[in-house]
C-alpha cells in the first residue's frame, strides 16, 4: 500500500462521516510523478534578464498590465516574487562574477505537491502531464497552501472582496500543456534557456551538461531531489544559494513531516474511548455510577 | 450591575429560579432577560458601567471597519501578503483562542469521566469558556477566509483528507456541536425546560469522552499544521516531530488558567452573581486548577525541551530570537510554574491568579510567536499588522467579552439554579398501561414523573398552607 493511501486511510477514518472518496487525490509519499510528466530545465547560465518570459506569461494567461513594463529592466533593483498579477519573476543577482546571474521563478511544479497535500478542499491536483493546477470554484481561501509551499510560490488576490482565488503559474496547463505544448515563457525566450520536455530526459540532460562543461556549472541540479522533486528543474554556475535558492530544504515530500501527527490520529480514535470509559467505570465503581452527582443543577432544593 | 444591586439593597430580586421568591409566579422571558429588573432599571444600570461605555466606543469605531472588511476585501483591512498569509486573525484569534478554550474538555472529563465532583462548582464556567473560546475562533476565521460562505465546503462540497487543516475542520465543526450540547442544560434549566435537560444527561458520558478524543486531535492538528512549513517557522518554535504535542500539552495549562482568570473577574465584577456554593468553593477550586497547571506547564517545559534537544537546536539559543524564546519560556512557563508551586503550598489564591495570568500570556505568546513573530524568519521584513486588522480583532474580543458577560448574568454558571421535581400522582389510565408493560419499566411510567420546577421558598410556602 502506498504511504499517502495508507494515512489517506487513516484520515477517512477519522473523518467519520460522510466523506466520500476524493478520487482525485494523488499517491504516496515517496511519489516521483507520473512517469510521463514533463518538466522544464532552466539553465541560468544562459538566461540575460531579457524578461520576455514574464511578458508572454502575462499575454497567455491575460493577467493585469503590469506597473513597470516588461523592457525596464529597473525592476532588477528590489527582489521579486510571483503575486496574483505576475506568475512568473526574473530576479537579478550580483555573484561576484563578471556578469550577473539572472533567475526566473514560478511554481516548480512538485511531485509532490505541499499546496495539493495541504488544502482540505482539494483544490490542487497534479495532472499526469506533470502541471499542477487549481480550481478556484471550491477554494475556501484559507491560504494554508500559500504557508505551505517551500517555495513561496502561490499568490493571493487580496483586493477580490467576493471571489479572491490563489494564482500562481499553472504551466500553461489549458491553453497548451494539455495539448502537449510547452508553456508560452519557454517558447518565448530568445537564450534558449528552458528546455521542455518529459522530467526523466531532463535530469539527464542536466546531468549530461553539467559532465560536458564542468568549468561552467556547479555540480547540482536543483528540483531534482528538493522536497520529493520538482517538475521544474535549475542548472546554474553558482552555487544555488547565492542566487535565491532555498538550499536548506529536506529532500523528503513536504507531507512526510506530518505522517507522525496523522498516525496518531486513528490510535487515539480507537484508544481514548476505551480508556476513559474504563477510567469512568473505576473511578465510580462504588458510587453506582452517575447517581453519586452531586448534581448541582438538578438537585431537590437550593439554597 | 453591582454597584446598582448594592445601592438598592435587597430591594431587587435576581432570577435564579423559574418561579418570583415573592409572589410565586413564573418569571416571563423577558424578565429573565433583564435579571428581574425593570426595562427602566436595566437600562439605568446599564448606562451607569463605564465599561460599557468602553464597549460602545470600541463598538462604534469596530463595526463599519468589520463590515468594511467584506465589501472592500481582505486587502483593506489586513496587511496579509504573498509572504505573510496569516495575520491577526489567525495568529492572534484562532491560534491563541483555541488553545484557551480547552478548559471544557478537562474539567468535563475531570467531573464526569474521574468522578471529581469537587471540581463540579467551576465545571460550568469550563464548559461555556469552551465553546465561547471555539466560537469566537470560528468568528475570527470567518473575518480571515477570503470567502467565509465556503467554510462548509470541507464538509460538503470537496474533500481533501490528507490535509490537517481538514481534520481540524471537522474536529473544530463536530468539538463545537458537543460543546453547545453541555452548556444547553444550564439553558434548559434557564428556560425551564427539564426534558432537553434530561436527554442530555443520560449522553453525557458519551460527549465528554467525544470531547476529549476532538480536543486531543484537534489542538495536536493545529500544531501539525505548522509542521507543513519546514524552515518557514523558526527551528526553536518548529519541531517537526512535537509541534502536535507542543500545543496540545500546553493548551491544558493554557484552558485551565484561562478559567481561573476568568472566575478572577468574575469574583471582581459579578460577586453579585455567585451563590453560596460557588464562593466558598472558589478559593479551593483555584488551587485545585492550578495543580493541575503546574503538572501541564511541567510536562510542556520537558517536551519542549526535548523538542530543542532532538533536533539539537541548541545553537539557536545563542542568537536574538534564542533570547526571544527564553524570554517566553521564563515568562510564561517557569515563571508560573514556580509561582504556582510557592502559592499552592501556601495557600496563597491571589499568587495563583498571578500565575494563571502569566500562564494564559505564555501560551498566548508561543501561538503568536509561532504563527506570526517567528514565522518566515529568514525573509527581510516582517509583517506589521494593519490598524484596521487589530481594531477587527479588539472589536470582536469585546464582543466575545459582552457575549460571555451576558451569559455569566443570566444562566445558571456560577449558580445553581433553584428547582424541585415534584411527584405526580399518576392517573388510573396510566396505572393500567404502565401494568401491562414489563416489569423493569414500571417504576418509571406508575410515577409519570411531571418536572415542575418551583422555588424552594415557593414550595415550602405550598406546603405551609396545606
Amino acid at each position: 500500500m502506498k504511504r499517502r493511501d495508507f494515512l489517506k486511510g487513516c484520515l477517512m477514518c477519522s473523518a467519520a462521516a460522510a466523506v466520500g472518496t476524493s478520487g482525485k487525490a494523488q499517491a504516496a509519499g515517496s511519489f516521483e510523478g507520473y512517469p510521463d510528466a514533463m518538466g522544464v530545465l532552466v539553465d541560468l547560465t544562459r538566461c540575460v534578464g531579457c524578461r520576455s518570459c514574464e511578458a508572454a506569461c502575462n499575454k497567455e494567461q491575460k493577467l493585469p498590465e503590469p506597473d513597470v513594463p516588461f523592457d525596464d529592466t529597473s525592476v532588477f533593483e528590489d527582489k521579486r516574487r510571483p503575486t496574483e498579477r505576475a506568475l512568473t519573476v526574473v530576479n537579478r543577482y550580483e555573484t561576484g562574477g563578471s556578469e550577473p546571474v539572472y533567475r526566473k521563478i514560478q511554481c516548480n511544479h512538485c511531485n509532490e505537491p505541499a499546496c495539493l497535500t495541504s488544502c482540505f478542499v482539494n483544490a490542487y491536483t497534479k495532472t499526469k502531464e506533470g502541471a499542477v493546477i487549481y480550481n478556484p470554484k471550491i477554494c475556501v481561501g484559507c491560504r494554508n497552501c500559500m504557508i505551505a509551499c517551500p517555495f513561496n510560490v502561490p499568490g493571493y488576490s487580496y483586493s477580490s472582496a467576493f471571489n479572491p482565488v490563489v494564482k500562481k503559474c499553472i504551466f500553461c496547463y489549458d491553453t497548451r500543456l494539455k495539448n502537449g505544448k510547452p508553456p508560452a515563457c519557454v517558447e518565448s525566450c530568445p537564450q534558449e534557456v528552458m528546455t521542455f520536455g518529459k522530467r526523466a530526459d531532463l535530469v539527464k540532460l542536466g546531468h549530461e551538461r553539467i559532465r560536458e562543461t564542468p568549468s561552467r556549472y556547479y555540480d547540482k541540479i536543483y528540483g531534482e531531489k528538493e522536497v520529493g522533486g520538482t517538475g521544474w528543474l535549475y542548472l546554474s554556475s553558482v552555487p544555488f544559494d547565492k542566487v535565491g535558492f532555498d538550499t536548506t530544504l529536506q529532500n523528503e515530500p513536504i507531507i512526510s513531516n506530518v505522517k507522525d501527527f496523522l498516525s496518531m490520529v486513528p490510535m487515539v480514535l480507537a484508544i481514548w474511548p476505551a480508556l476513559f470509559s474504563g477510567i469512568h467505570l473505576l473511578s465510580t465503581k462504588n458510587k453506582d455510577g452517575h447517581d453519586d452527582h452531586d448534581d448541582s443543577h438538578n438537585g431537590t432544593g437550593g439554597h | 450591575m453591582k454597584r446598582y444591586l448594592k445601592e438598592k439593597g435587597n430591594s431587587v430580586e435576581v432570577v435564579d429560579a423559574l418561579h418570583r421568591n415573592s409572589d410565586g409566579r413564573k418569571w416571563t422571558i423577558m424578565e429573565k432577560l433583564l435579571l428581574g429588573l425593570t426595562p427602566r432599571e436595566y437600562l439605568q444600570q446599564a448606562l451607569k458601567n463605564p465599561v460599557n461605555w468602553i464597549f460602545a466606543v470600541i463598538f462604534a469605531i469596530g463595526v463599519p471597519i468589520m463590515i468594511g472588511r467584506f465589501i472592500f476585501g481582505l486587502s483593506w483591512v489586513t496587511h496579509s501578503s504573498c509572504d505573510y498569509p496569516w495575520g491577526l486573525f489567525l495568529g492572534f484569534g484562532l491560534f491563541a483562542m483555541v488553545p484557551l478554550s480547552s478548559s471544557g474538555f478537562q474539567l468535563g472529563t475531570a467531573c464526569e469521566v474521574f468522578g471529581r465532583h469537587d471540581l463540579e462548582p467551576i465545571e460550568r464556567l469550563a464548559l461555556l469558556n469552551g465553546l465561547l473560546g471555539y466560537f469566537f475562533a470560528v468568528c475570527f476565521l470567518l473575518f480571515d477566509l477570503g470567502q467565509p460562505w465556503r467554510l462548509p465546503y470541507p464538509m460538503v462540497v470537496a474533500f481533501g483528507p490528507a490535509a490537517v487543516l481538514f481534520l481540524v475542520a471537522w474536529h473544530v465543526a463536530t468539538y463545537l456541536s458537543v460543546q453547545i450540547a453541555e452548556v444547553a442544560t444550564g439553558f434548559f434549566e434557564w428556560m425551564g425546560w427539564p426534558a432537553g435537560k434530561k436527554a442530555i444527561r443520560k449522553i453525557t458520558l458519551g460527549l465528554t469522552v467525544s470531547g476529549i478524543i476532538l480536543s486531543t486531535l484537534h489542538q495536536g492538528a493545529l500544531g501539525a499544521l505548522f509542521t507543513y512549513a519546514p524552515g518557514k517557522v523558526h527551528p526553536l518554535w518548529y519541531s517537526a516531530s512535537f509541534q502536535w504535542l507542543h500545543f496540545f500539552v500546553s493548551s491544558i495549562p493554557g484552558g485551565l488558567c484561562m478559567v481561573i482568570v476568568v472566575s478572577t473577574i468574575a469574583a471582581k465584577t459579578m460577586a453579585w452573581r455567585f451563590d453560596d456554593r460557588f464562593k466558598t468553593n472558589l478559593d479551593k477550586l483555584t488551587i485545585s486548577l492550578a495543580k493541575g497547571a503546574t503538572m501541564g506547564l511541567a510536562t510542556y517545559l520537558t517536551i519542549k525541551l526535548i523538542g530543542v534537544a532532538h533536533d539539537n537546536k541548541w545553537e539557536y539559543i545563542a542568537t536574538g530570537w534564542g533570547a526571544w524564546y527564553a524570554t517566553e519560556i521564563l515568562l510564561g512557563v517557569i515563571a508560573p510554574m514556580a509561582i504556582f508551586a510557592f502559592a499552592i503550598k501556601n495557600n496563597k489564591v491571589g499568587l495563583v491568579r498571578f500565575g494563571a495570568w502569566l500562564t494564559v500570556i505564555g501560551v498566548v505568546l508561543n501561538r503568536v510567536n509561532t504563527a506570526m513573530i517567528t514565522f518566515n524568519w529568514k525573509l527581510p521584513e516582517r509583517e506589521i499588522p494593519h490598524w484596521r486588522e487589530a481594531v477587527i480583532a479588539i472589536t470582536l474580543y469585546s464582543v466575545y467579552i459582552v457575549v460571555y458577560r451576558f451569559i455569566l448574568y443570566r444562566l445558571p454558571i456560577f449558580y445553581k439554579w433553584k428547582t424541585v421535581e415534584v411527584p405526580v400522582e399518576a392517573t388510573e389510565g396510566i396505572r393500567e398501561h404502565a401494568r401491562s408493560l414489563s416489569e423493569e419499566m414500571i417504576p418509571e411510567s406508575v410515577c409519570a414523573k411531571e418536572d415542575i420546577a418551583v422555588s424552594a421558598r415557593q414550595l415550602s410556602g405550598a406546603e405551609s398552607a396545606h
